[in-house]
């Protein structure tokens, strides 16, 4: 695997935190280039110049962070093209400062909480779609509120559902329950209808949202097949 | 007007505008700023119809002659032109007020004129809210939240600059407020699109004010509806709902339309064309026509019938504005109910 496919890769594992989607698939990686030395240089490119600089942000950041982790690789720049805030996150990113040192005066804390609150969104949006799934091979409220993190079929959804627990410190060994709630606690069989409503809401938010920044991103840039991310 | 298998629809456009966005009018050194606005916007006009799809320079700026066929020709009864500033960006506003009011002329009958506020411009932006009132006679505003000015870029309605505004509104009766969330806010670590200040609020001015949430909220569409099913005085703007998703992602129209039927209920949803990013015509027919599929994966959702649309299209914010709807056009039972007839035009 070349060093260049091993960035690509490592670009993957970057989600957008406000639509929980990998920044590859998104189309928001314009041009990635890798040098014979190990010098990388990505360019990000969003829907729109207004796109929130907080999300924004902190995709730059974690794009960077996910490319220096590749031992090969000997310097990272990743710019941000066509931001109405481009210049102050690009100036921050490349000296590795944080959020709250590209808009002095303007924050009130870090992007911690930010990136929690859309980290439970997610989550809840994932398991909507990991609960009908359940439902719909036949399954019934009590039966799917008694599965275990173990029991769940090996879904993309249900392996970022595993990894969103991870991430906030929610219980997500092979016993704790397949479906949680926001404390970590199962669910019940008479709580399932009302929870699931509001969780396919969720997870139908989440996913419109990320239709319309797909067709935007596309009549801005033209085509952004995930195919031209590695060009 | 617009009829359809025999019905009457009285249509009611409660969001456009008639903006400058032309080259002229960008603020010198700002014009990063004022160009990708508009192009923006222009990038939203994509997701609807390409025979509907107009010229950037076209975009940018057209006439009055244009908004009376795009609006009016397109059956269009009455319009609410919603104001909004970005003077750091373009030199005489977007759309100021006295920009819209250059329309009221021509099509006073059909125009309703709507003002603005910002809470960081303090005394000054009061005193400016009491003469417009006065000179317009204003039944609601736009607020833009993500409006920048003088180094801010955005505020909350729970600010307490904000409460004197809204006191002034209560006051004058101009009750309608239209949020309008952007992407920037202060503090800017915070999602600017949160709807919690819109909740607290509309709480505290229920029975006062009304907050109609335009783009019902999105990208926070979810946090819109738990709020807005709670909150009597909360509607839900359509304006972005049909424009960016109706002809573009039609099974995500459906199904945001389901949930919005559920949650917020047809009395609370309000059409809204958002012109010139979109044109009406293919929006109202659109919504004409539409109808929930009759599958599996909608079974959860209200039906939305021909009394709904009339309420949607036009009636709900013909209520809010106190605008009076002929006999024709209005719900059967309504109309032979002499008590259930909607308020009086003033």
């Amino acid at each position: 695997m070349s060093l260049k496919s091993r960035v690509i890769a490592a670009l993957g594992t970057v989600y957008d935190p406000e639509l929980d989607e990998p920044i590859t698939t998104l189309g928001f990686v314009g041009s990635c280039v890798v040098t014979a030395e190990g010098d990388v240089s990505v360019r990000l490119r969003l829907p729109t110049p207004q796109c929130a600089p907080n999300f924004a942000y902190l995709m730059a950041a974690d794009a960077r962070s996910a490319v220096r982790r590749l031992p090969e690789v000997r310097g990272v720049t990743v710019v941000l093209e066509d931001h109405y805030t481009g210049a102050e996150i690009n100036a921050a990113i490349g000296r590795g400062e944080e959020f709250a040192s590209a808009f002095p005066g303007e924050t009130a804390g870090d992007l911690d909480a930010l990136r929690e609150l859309f980290q439970r969104k997610a989550l809840l949006a994932r398991q909507a779609r990991v609960c009908q799934r359940l439902l719909d091979d036949g399954a019934t409220p009590e039966t799917v509120v008694a599965r275990r993190v173990a029991d769940l079929p090996d879904t993309p959804d249900a392996v970022r559902v595993a990894a969103l627990r991870a991430a906030l410190g929610l219980p997500h060994d092979g016993d704790a329950p397949a479906l949680i709630a926001g404390d970590g606690a199962g669910l019940t069989a008479a709580d399932l209808p009302m929870w699931l409503r509001r969780a396919k809401l969720v997870s139908l938010s989440l996913e419109a949202n990320g239709g319309m920044c797909r067709d935007l991103l596309r009549v801005r840039y033209g085509n952004t097949d995930e195919e031209e991310v590695a060009s | 007007m617009y009829e359809k298998d025999g019905e009457k629809y009285y249509i009611f456009d409660s969001h456009l505008h008639f903006w400058d966005a032309s080259p002229d009018n960008w603020v010198k050194g700002a014009e990063e700023y004022a160009k990708g606005w508009i192009e923006c916007f222009h990038a939203y006009q994509g997701l609807g119809p390409a025979d509907t799809h107009w010229s950037l320079e076209h975009f940018q700026k057209y006439s009055v002659e244009d908004f009376e066929k795009d609006v009016f020709g397109a059956g269009v009864d009455k319009a609410v032109l919603q104001s909004t500033y970005l003077k750091e960006w373009y030199t005489n506003g977007f759309n100021d007020i006295d920009q819209n009011a250059s329309l009221l002329d021509r099509f006073g009958d059909r125009l309703i004129l709507n003002g603005r506020w910002d809470p960081r411009e303090g005394t000054a932006g009061l005193e400016q809210l009491e003469k417009d009132h006065a000179q317009y006679g204003l039944k609601g505003c736009k607020l833009y939240t993500a409006e920048w000015y003088k180094g801010s870029r955005g505020w909350k309605l729970t600010d307490p600059e904000a409460i004197p505004f809204l006191d002034k509104c209560a006051e004058l009766g101009i009750k309608n407020m239209h949020v309008h969330k952007g992407p920037t806010i202060w503090p800017l670590d915070k999602d600017a699109f949160d709807v919690s200040d819109v909740d607290h609020v509309a709480t505290d001015y229920n029975g006062k004010l009304n907050f109609i949430v335009e783009h019902v909220g999105l990208p926070r569409i979810e946090d819109f509806c738990f709020m807005a099913t709670q909150e009597p005085n909360v509607y839900a703007g359509l304006s972005v709902v049909v424009g960016g998703l109706m002809h573009a992602r039609p099974q995500f129209f459906n199904k945001v339309m389901g949930e919005l039927l559920f949650w917020v209920g047809e009395d609370k949803m309000t059409f809204g064309s958002d012109y010139a990013i979109w044109e009406p015509k293919w929006q109202i027919e659109g919504l004409l026509n539409w109808e929930m599929p009759d599958d599996l994966a909608y079974s959860d959702y209200p039906r939305l019938d021909a009394n709904g649309k009339r309420k949607i299209l036009g009636l709900n914010a013909a209520k809010l504005y106190d605008v009076e709807v002929p006999q024709e056009f209005r719900i059967p039972e309504e109309a032979a109910d002499p008590a259930a007839a909607v308020g009086v035009e003033g």
